[in-house]
C-alpha cells in the first residue's frame, strides 16, 4: 500500500524491519486496530464503576492510581474500593460527586487500543452526549436491570441514532440486584427493542453485567449461566468496525495549501488535508468543487511516504496535474462522485447555546475546512428525545434541544447528507458575539432536495 | 489487516497531522511549546510531517527555567536542526530578574510554577494567538477534559467549567482580541503509543531516556538527579544508581526510576509493565490532589 522512508535518520536504532514486525505484533503492540467508544448512563447506574471496572480489570489501572481511590475510598468509608473515583476528574465533580464534562480514557488490550468518551447522564447534559457521541464508533448504553428502559434511556438510544454511531451496546446493569434472573434481562430487552424499533440502529446488542461485582465485564459471569454471549470487553475487542467509514465517495477537504517558499520546490503545490471518504489512487480524475474544475491526481504523501492509494481517514498531501487555483475550504472529489453543493440547507441541529436558536439571526458555521456563515430560515420542528415526537406548536429551541431546522448559508457548501458520511455532513453553528460553539448541526440535504438526495437513506426516519 | 484500516498509531498520527494544520490555518501567530521531553519531540516531528516539504510555519518555544539537564539543551539544538525549524528561548531567570517571579525558597524550592509567568509573558510578547503542547489526556486526571482547542482568556486562565463543545473534528478558534488558544494535538496519544511511535518513526531521542549511571537523592522514593539545583536535607545522602528517565522536566523535579531499558524496544517492554504512571515520579504533581488543576486554571501548559 505504502513505500516508507524514515523520516529522520538514527544509525544506532535502525532495527531489522521484519523481526521487529513479527515481534511486535504478536504481542498485538504496533498494529493494533482503535476503537472510540462512548458510554451514557443515567444518574446512579454504575457508569463509572463500569468504566473503573474495565480499567482495572483489564489491567489499565496503576498501582499509584489504585492506591490513590483506596485511600480516598477509605477515607470515605466505602465499603467496596470505589472505582468510580478513576474517572472523577474535577475537583467540582470530587466535591459534588457527579461528572460534570466530557472526559476521555485510554485503554487498551492486546487486541485493541480504545478512547472512551466518557459523558454524564444528568438531562441538562445533553449537549455533552452528542459531543462525546460524534467521534464514537460505538455507545454504551446502561440500563439499571432494576429500573427498565426509562425516559434517560431513551434519550441515549436516540441520540445514539441521531449522531449515527454505527453500534450499539445495551449493558444491563445491576444484575445482582434482581438475583442474576434471565427474565428481568429478556424483559427489558423488549422493551429496548420496541422502542429502538423507531431508530436508525443497525447493531445493537444486550449484555447482562455486574459492574460493582465485574459480571461479565472482562470475566464470563458465573451466576447467568443462562447466558451465552460474548462479554462486553470481548464486544469491544470484536465489534467489525472497518466497515464503518464511507469508503465509496472520495472526499479530500482542502485544509491547508503547501508551498514551500524554496527554489528547489518552486513550482510545488501541495494540498493538504485528511480524507473524509473514499479511496484515492494515484493517476485518478478528479474534480475540484465548487470550481467543478478537473484534474488528475500526481501525487500524494505524508512527508518522505508516497501512497499509491489512500484512504479516510488518512492526513495527506496531494499534488495535481494541473495548476488550478485551489484553497482552503475547496473539496477534490472523485470525478464522477458528486456530493451536494448548495446554499438552502435542511438539517438536524443539537442546540448548545445558552441563548435560544432564533429564526432570522445569524451564526458562523464551520463545516469540513469551510467557514462562512448563515441565516436560520425556519424552524420546522422540535423532536422530544425522549419519544421521538415532532412538537410543532413550540418552536422554542433551548440549550439540550434538538430541531430540525432550514439554513441559507452566504456561500455554497460541498457536502453529503450525515447518513452517507459523518464528516462531510455535519457543522458547527457559532454565535459571532460570544465566538462560542452553539449548535451542532447534521446535515439532512439540500433545499429542494437534489436528485442524489432523493436516496432513501439520504434521510432520517426520525 | 483489512488494506483500508489504518494502524492505532497512523490513526494517531492524521488525527494530530489534521489538528496541527487546523492551528496553522485558524490562527496568526502560533507557537509550538518545546521542553526537550518526549512529548515536545513527538509533536514538533509532526509538525514537521505536516507542512512537509515546506518548513514548520510557526516558531518553537521553549521556556527555559535554567534547571534543565543539560543533555536536554545540548539535545534541543540538534533537534532544531535536524527538523528545520525556529527556536525561541525565554528565561524564567529573566522574569525573576524583573521581579516578575519569586524564587521558592527551601529545599523542595523548583521553578515549575515560575515558569507560568515567563510563558504568559512570552505569549504576550510575541502577541502568540495560539500555543501548541504536548499535554496528552492520559497523563493525569484533569487532563483527561481537556480539549484539543483549549480556549484561554485574557488572563491565560482555563475554565473547566465552560469549555466549548468539540464535535467531530470541527475546532472552533475563535476568539476575542487578547485571549488565546492552548492546543493539544497529541491529546489522544497514551505513553505507550508515544514511545512505540517514536520508535516506528526511528527518532533519535535524548540520552536521558536511556539507562545510565548518576548519582541521585532518594527524596521521598522520588529519585532526584544530584546537581546544584537541589539541596540535600538533613539525613539525605548522593548515591549512586543505574537509572533512566521516563518524563523529562527540570532537575529539581523529575524523578528518575530504576532502570537497565538501553533501547526504544526495551523501553516499550517496559512501558507495557510498568505499574506506576508516568507522573508518578513528578513532584509538582505530588503537591495536592489537585495540583494539575490549579496549575492549569492558571495558565500551564
Amino acid at each position: 500500500m505504502a513505500t516508507s522512508t524514515p523520516a529522520s535518520e538514527a544509525p544506532d536504532l535502525t532495527p531489522n524491519e521484519t523481526q521487529t514486525e513479527e515481534q511486535f505484533s504478536s504481542s498485538g503492540y504496533l498494529d493494533m486496530e482503535l476503537l472510540r467508544f462512548t458510554t451514557a448512563g443515567s444518574v446512579d447506574d454504575g457508569k463509572s464503576t463500569l468504566i473503573g471496572r474495565l480499567l482495572y480489570d483489564s489491567k489499565s489501572i496503576f498501582d499509584d492510581q489504585y492506591d490513590a481511590i483506596k485511600a480516598t475510598s477509605e477515607k470515605r468509608g466505602d465499603e467496596h474500593v470505589n472505582l468510580a473515583l478513576l474517572t472523577d476528574g474535577l475537583r467540582a465533580e470530587r466535591e459534588q460527586g457527579i461528572t460534570i464534562d466530557v472526559a476521555y480514557r485510554y485503554f487498551a488490550t492486546p487486541k485493541r487500543k480504545f478512547i472512551i468518551a466518557d459523558t454524564p447522564g444528568h438531562i441538562q447534559y445533553t449537549r455533552n452526549m452528542v459531543t462525546g457521541a460524534s467521534t464514537a464508533n460505538l455507545a454504551i448504553i446502561l440500563i439499571d436491570a432494576r429500573k427498565g428502559v426509562i425516559e434517560q434511556t431513551s434519550r441515549h438510544a436516540i441520540i445514539a441514532s441521531l449522531l449515527r454511531i454505527p453500534h450499539i451496546v445495551v449493558c444491563v446493569n445491576k444484575m445482582d440486584l434482581v438475583d442474576f434472573r434471565e427474565e428481568v434481562f429478556e424483559s427489558i430487552r423488549r422493551d429496548f427493542d420496541a422502542f429502538a424499533a423507531g431508530l436508525d440502529v443497525v447493531d445493537v446488542r444486550f449484555i447482562p453485567i455486574s459492574a460493582l461485582l465485574g459480571d461479565n465485564v472482562v470475566e464470563k459471569s458465573r451466576n447467568m449461566d443462562w447466558y451465552d454471549g460474548q462479554t462486553l470487553l470481548s464486544a469491544l475487542e470484536t465489534t467489525h468496525i472497518s466497515s464503518d467509514l464511507n469508503l465509496t465517495e472520495t472526499r479530500l477537504p482542502v485544509q491547508y495549501v503547501i508551498r514551500p517558499q524554496a527554489t528547489e520546490h518552486h513550482d510545488y503545490r501541495g494540498y493538504a488535508g485528511r480524507i473524509a471518504g473514499g479511496v484515492f489512487r494515484k493517476g485518478d480524475a478528479v474534480r475540484i468543487l465548487p470550481s467543478g474544475l478537473v484534474s488528475r491526481i500526481k501525487s500524494m504523501d505524508t512527508q518522505g511516504e508516497s501512497h499509491d492509494q489512500a484512504f479516510a481517514p488518512m492526513s495527506i498531501t496531494m499534488t495535481l496535474e494541473d495548476e488550478i487555483d485551489i484553497s482552503r475550504g475547496d473539496m477534490i472529489v472523485g470525478e464522477s462522485e458528486y456530493p451536494q453543493v448548495s446554499q438552502d440547507i435542511e438539517m438536524m441541529v443539537c442546540w448548545m447555546g445558552d441563548s435560544k436558536l432564533a429564526q432570522n439571526v445569524r451564526y458562523a458555521v464551520k463545516h469540513t475546512t469551510k467557514e462562512v456563515r448563515c441565516i436560520v430560515k425556519e424552524i420546522k420542528y422540535k423532536l422530544d428525545i425522549s419519544t421521538l415526537e415532532k412538537i410543532y406548536d413550540d418552536k422554542e429551541v433551548r440549550m439540550n434541544d434538538i430541531a430540525r431546522i432550514t439554513v441559507r448559508t452566504t456561500q455554497p457548501l460541498v457536502f453529503d447528507p450525515y447518513s452517507r458520511n459523518r464528516t462531510t455532513g455535519s457543522l458547527i453553528l457559532i454565535d459571532e458575539g460570544t465566538n462560542s460553539t452553539v449548535g451542532a448541526g447534521m446535515i439532512v440535504s439540500s433545499i429542494p432536495p437534489l436528485g442524489t438526495a432523493a436516496r432513501p437513506d439520504g434521510d432520517y426516519s426520525i | 489487516m483489512n488494506s483500508y484500516r489504518l494502524t492505532h498509531l497512523k490513526e494517531l498520527e492524521s488525527e494530530s497531522i489534521f489538528v496541527l494544520r487546523e492551528v496553522a490555518a485558524q490562527f496568526e501567530r502560533p507557537v509550538l511549546l518545546f521542553s526537550g521531553g518526549k512529548d515536545s519531540i513527538i509533536l514538533s516531528h509532526l509538525a514537521r510531517k505536516a507542512f512537509w516539504p515546506a518548513k514548520i510555519p510557526f516558531p518553537l518555544l521553549h521556556i527555559d527555567t535554567g534547571h534543565n539537564f543539560p543533555e536536554t539543551l545540548a539535545y534541543r539544538d540538534r533537534w532544531v536542526e535536524r527538523i528545520e525549524a525556529k527556536l525561541l528561548v525565554r528565561y524564567v531567570q529573566d522574569s525573576i530578574d524583573a521581579g516578575h517571579a519569586v524564587e521558592e525558597r527551601g529545599p523542595n524550592a523548583s521553578r515549575n510554577v515560575l515558569q507560568t509567568v515567563t510563558l504568559l509573558a512570552a505569549l504576550e510578547e510575541l502577541k502568540a494567538d495560539a500555543a501548541i503542547g504536548g499535554g496528552r489526556r492520559d497523563e493525569e486526571k484533569a487532563r483527561a477534559k481537556e480539549r484539543f482547542f483549549s480556549h484561554r482568556d485574557e488572563f491565560g486562565q482555563w475554565d473547566p467549567k465552560n469549555q466549548r463543545p468539540e464535535l467531530w473534528n470541527l475546532f472552533n478558534g475563535k476568539k476575542h482580541i487578547g485571549e488565546h488558544f492552548r492546543i493539544f494535538p497529541i491529546s489522544n496519544w497514551t505513553e505507550m503509543d508515544v514511545w512505540q511511535y517514536l520508535y516506528r518513526e526511528q527518532v533519535e531521542m535524548p540520552s536521558l531516556y536511556f539507562t545510565h549511571q548518576r548519582d541521585c537523592i532518594d527524596r521521598d522514593g522520588v529519585l532526584l538527579a544530584k546537581s546544584e539545583f537541589v539541596a540535600l536535607k538533613p539525613g539525605e545522602a548522593v548515591r549512586s544508581y543505574q537509572v533512566r528517565f521516563r518524563t523529562i522536566g527540570d532537575m529539581t523535579n523529575t524523578g528518575a526510576i530504576l532502570s537497565p531499558a538501553s533501547t526504544m524496544e526495551e523501553i516499550i517492554q517496559e512501558v507495557a509493565a510498568v505499574r506506576t504512571t508516568e507522573r508518578g515520579n513528578r513532584a509538582d504533581d505530588k503537591r495536592s490532589e489537585a495540583a494539575m488543576e490549579d496549575r492549569k486554571k492558571e495558565g500551564y501548559f
